[in-house]
């Protein structure tokens, strides 16, 4: 394959709307400013020198395209071809970066200078630092103090960067409350700051312009499954926090109707309340961070706290598009719990010499867990391991 | 109009005077059966109208203080129907300023928008202002209030164009609050606000209530004129966590009230 894959860009649905969800529920301060990056993006994602300067970085600085690589052992394991898509391989060691590099340059072409982010692994707030450096931007990023701790390389890295970082809330305090004091710092400064989100969340336009920088996933995937394999998957498994890389990877499969979606949450301790991250399975409607979908709450509508092993998954709201793509029936989702995401991040070490990210983890223990004896599956490996070094080697079972 | 709207437009005249007082109370904070007590306090004091604000785990547009008045508030068992049972307390025990309650969506959406409304309205309440709902979004709350005989409020922002600005000014049938600078509660110079109380004013009949950063007395006065009210949130909250919070709120506001 040569050069990047090319962004699958839609038109923004009207109102954000995907069937029931979606939305654009925020305070009025920054309803002008979503409305200016709306029309901006959609702007920028038809101009082909925009277009033709992503392409650049995604090359020559990101390290696209990524390589799919088929996982011949763990193939032999589940009884039937695995390939992976290599996005552990991208610069900073995740999908993140897809998403901060483009919606950086459409920053720097409205004209803001100053970006806030908010992270929960630290891998969205690496790849926001990296990018604000490589672009000479003003780089701030809110993180709860739980994830601090327990992603630390990660928050070193962010400050090596330049980037400043804002711890957020009491010891417990993870990727949702990040979020809020992401979005209450651009209410404030919104004249000149640009928030970049790190997944498919958010008031619209955020869902669909993630999704749409995040789909050169998908469409690399694609066609390399198309020269490598000789066809399509016919099983697309990744894992679902935000659903950023899950509606990357999805986006160009939805049309394949044969192709089969598998999107997977955090299953965590368990189903009780407070113990897992998986707003689709055990979750109900709702709004949060500015959009409604499926979100983990109390009867009263208070958002519950929430648990992963994973610290990117580790979020009680889901893109919008997902909520509607499960109610259609597109795709569908389970949640697996924290030992079965180990216990496949100890197998893919082992199989094939590859040390997964906790998150990425858990869509390929969904690929163990698949019949054997039938058709291709492609696995979204969304991320390397190093960052949750601490996390595995510390882990005891509760 | 409603008469719930006739009630703020009557306690918030637009005579061009000195902004009417409009103190701001957490429910349940500091604790969940005092807050009829702190409503009549805050009345007690001169308010002209009393915002109650319903906690919500969530709260966008809230600074520093409200936000952990609402956690504690939620975490000793606050819940949106206790909270409205405070309001109808306080109006059984004599309140007769009328109450917004602001609280955000999702609390509201779980509820039951019309189902919300009328307990509300039930309850004593006169209008409602939700800031994480848009006026693109506002259409099915909208419906619901008017159903039940709530007003609703709505909020304009510095960085509202104008062609929205008359929009969020027509809707508006409770006061339109305006926001007096890019942020959340608690931070900022109200001042700043006085270029868009001048773009809003010629756009609605209904009261503007300016709010966000207002703390003193020589503030309220500044706005004389330019604002129908202020309203005053993280002073009285901090207020609420004295020894003894209906005496100090009551002694906040009459000192806002220049009293
Ligand atoms: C490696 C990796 N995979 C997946 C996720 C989950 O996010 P999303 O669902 O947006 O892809 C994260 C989030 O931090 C991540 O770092």
């Amino acid at each position: 394959m040569n050069g990047p894959g090319r962004l699958i860009v839609t038109a923004p649905p009207p109102r954000g709307r995907y069937g029931e969800f979606g939305g654009s529920f925020v305070p009025e301060t920054v309803v002008p400013a979503l409305q200016q990056l709306e029309a901006a993006a959609v702007e920028a994602l038809s101009d082909p020198q925009f277009l033709a300067e992503f392409y650049r970085l995604e090359a020559g600085y990101a390290g696209r395209p990524t390589p799919l690589h088929h996982a011949r052992r763990l193939s032999e394991r589940v009884g039937r071809p695995v390939w992976l898509k290599r996005e552990d391989l991208l610069h900073t060691g995740a999908h993140k970066l897809n998403n901060a590099l483009g919606q950086l340059l459409l920053a720097q072409r409205m004209g803001k200078h100053r970006i806030v982010a908010e992270t929960g692994a630290g891998q969205h707030g690496l790849a926001t630092a990296t990018a604000c450096a490589l672009l000479g931007m003003d780089c701030i990023v809110y993180m709860g103090r739980e994830d601090m701790r327990r992603q630390a390389v990660n928050v070193a890295k962010m400050k090596l960067l330049g980037a400043r970082v804002e711890p957020v809330g009491d010891p417990a305090a993870t990727l949702k409350d990040a979020t809020s004091e992401a979005i209450r710092d651009w209410v404030t400064n919104v004249r000149g700051t640009h928030y970049v989100i790190g997944s498919a969340v958010g008031p619209h336009p955020y869902p669909w312009l993630v999704r749409t920088l995040q789909s050169v996933i998908g469409s690399e995937a694609r066609a390399q499954m198309l020269e490598l394999a000789g066809g399509l998957p016919e099983v697309v498994i990744a894992s679902v926090g935000g659903g950023s890389n899950a509606i990357g990877i999805f986006a160009a499969f939805l049309a394949d109707s044969e192709v089969q979606l598998l999107g997977v949450e955090a299953g965590g301790r368990g189903p009780e309340p407070g113990a897992n991250g998986a707003s689709l399975g055990l979750g109900t409607p709702g709004v949060l961070h500015g959009s409604r979908s499926y979100i983990l709450q109390d009867r009263d509508g208070q958002v519950l706290p929430t648990h992963s092993i994973s610290a990117g998954l580790d979020y009680p709201g889901v893109g919008p598009e997902h909520a509607n793509l499960m109610a259609t029936g597109r795709a569908s989702y389970l949640a697996l719990d924290d030992r079965q995401a180990l216990d496949a991040f100890h197998l893919l070490t082992r199989l094939e010499g590859i040390i997964p990210a906790l998150e990425s983890s858990h869509a390929v223990a969904a690929a163990l867990r698949l019949p054997a004896g039938q058709g291709p599956i492609l696995v979204c490996l969304s991320g390397r391991g190093d960052k949750d070094l601490e996390t595995v080697l510390g882990w005891e079972p509760s | 109009m409603s008469s719930a709207g006739d009630a703020i437009l009557a306690a918030l005249p637009r005579s061009g005077g000195e902004p009417r007082v409009c103190p701001y109370l957490m429910a349940g904070f500091p604790d969940p059966e005092g807050t009829a007590d702190l409503l009549l306090a805050a009345e007690a004091g001169g308010g002209a109208l009393i915002e109650v604000g319903i906690p919500h785990s969530d709260p966008l547009a809230d600074g520093p203080t409200l936000q952990a008045a609402g956690r504690h508030a939620l975490a000793h068992g606050m819940t949106t129907r206790l909270a409205l049972a405070q309001v109808e307390l306080a109006r059984s025990r004599g309140l007769r300023v009328p109450v917004v309650c602001m609280t955000y969506l999702n609390p509201v959406a779980q509820f039951g928008l019309e189902e919300f409304c009328r307990a509300a309205a039930a309850a004593g309440v006169d209008a409602v202002l939700v800031p994480d709902l848009p006026l693109e979004e506002m259409g099915g709350l909208e419906g619901s209030a008017s159903r039940a005989g709530l007003g609703l409020c709505t909020m304009v922002a510095p960085t509202t164009p104008d062609r929205r600005l008359a929009l969020a000014a027509a809707r508006a049938t409770g006061f339109v609050y305006c926001v007096s600078r890019t942020g959340v509660t608690g931070k900022g110079d109200p001042t700043e606000g006085t270029d868009l109380l001048d773009r809003v004013r010629a756009l609605s009949g209904r009261p503007l209530v300016l709010g966000f950063g207002v703390r003193r007395r020589s503030q309220v006065m500044a706005l004389a004129g330019l604002a129908d009210g202020v309203a005053v949130g993280t002073r009285i909250v901090e207020a609420a966590t004295g020894a003894d919070p209906a005496a100090s709120v009551r002694e906040v506001v009459a000192e806002l009230c220049g009293r």
